[in-house]
């Protein structure tokens, strides 16, 4: 099968795609992702309702296990590493990064800024 | 490593930066295909990104309405985001069926999928229908527009995901593990493992830090 000649050529990984492994390794991967997940997950839940940590360190901690977990999901399920035959799908992935980064952060820049600038509405309505 | 014959060449210049190595000819079809769909995916990611900003700037602006610590249920929440995530898992192993050509665990970890996706939507719908009814549609305030614009648009990526799903399991069976099947599903398992990416975003901007006082 043409298809089939990935295993041997020289060539990158697809994206999604893992190196040869025996299928006892492969879902042994997937188990450590959804462990990995599953914990995580488990962790966001706990801390978003206890008392037992400093409260303004809550939103903080969200994000991180959020993207933490977003890493596993990446490392374990679509198998994107830093290997030198993944590299392209590595830079896709960054790029499209840097725009999510660049949308949200934006966003949330300006419009906050331009939300403390602006005169409450009651005050815009007088001055007609 | 697979590539054992190329390992040397591969650890004295890992990126291939310094060699002008003589052009192999295109790349397979199965790489090809899934790195156009891996592009569409971050397209993909972008737009949610944008909901997100949305969300991000509006998700204050309740005219008056219900804030979103008074109508999250985290339990729903909870059960939603295992549901996802064991579905991610079963995927994960419908893929290797696949891959191995094995039609009963294929079928298998399928179904499941598609079970665990149903529930997920059918607790996401009962969540909707519930603000609707209560009044707390989309059209209450800003933060509610978002809100539904949100997460609906994920779950609409998660319903057109089922049907794809069921697609691939019609199409393994009229067809079997064809070259082309086989590259749909590796599309299709990227496509369910990027949803549940982007469920992690929503449940911990959304859901988690909208609940907190």
């Amino acid at each position: 099968m043409s298809d089939e000649t990935h295993l041997t050529a020289h060539h990158d990984l697809a994206p999604g795609e893992e190196e040869q492994l025996s299928v006892g390794a492969r879902i042994l991967g997937y188990v450590v992702g959804l462990a990995l997940a599953l914990l995580l997950t488990a962790t966001s839940f706990f801390i978003a309702g206890t008392d037992l940590v400093w409260q303004p360190s809550i939103p903080v901690a969200l994000i991180v296990l959020a993207i933490a977990q977003m890493g596993v999901h990446l490392v374990f399920f679509l198998h994107i590493t830093t290997g030198p035959d993944n590299t392209n799908n590595v830079l896709a992935l960054a790029f499209g990064l840097l725009i999510v980064f660049l949308v949200v952060g934006g966003t949330v820049w300006i419009m906050a800024h331009l939300n403390a600038n602006m005169p409450p509405m009651d005050q815009i309505m007088m001055r007609q | 490593m697979a590539m054992t014959a190329t390992a040397d060449h591969a650890r004295a210049d890992p990126h291939h930066i310094g060699v002008v190595i003589e052009h192999p000819g295109p790349a397979p079809k199965r790489i090809v295909t899934a790195y156009g769909f891996w592009i569409f995916l971050l397209s993909d990611i972008v737009m949610f990104s944008c909901f997100f900003a949305a969300y991000a700037v509006l998700s204050g602006q309740t005219a008056g309405g219900p804030k979103g610590a008074e109508i999250f249920e985290q339990r729903n929440v909870a059960i939603e985001t295992v549901c996802l995530l064991l579905s991610s898992f079963t995927c994960g192993m419908a893929s290797i069926a696949a891959d191995v050509r094995n039609r009963f665990w294929f079928y298998l970890g399928m179904t499941v999928t598609c079970v665990l996706g149903l529930i997920f939507l059918a607790i996401e719908f009962r969540e909707f229908a519930d603000l609707v009814a209560r009044g707390y549609g989309p059209s209450r305030s800003a933060f509610l527009t978002a809100f539904f614009s949100l997460v609906g648009c994920h779950g609409l990526h998660v319903s057109a995901g089922i049907l794809w799903l069921l697609t691939m399991m019609a199409q393994v069976l009229a067809k079997g593990f064809r070259a082309d099947i086989l590259r749909r599903m590796m599309c299709f398992a990227l496509f369910w493992h990027a949803l549940d990416i982007i469920w992690v975003a929503v449940f911990s901007v959304v859901y988690l830090l909208g609940s907190a006082p």
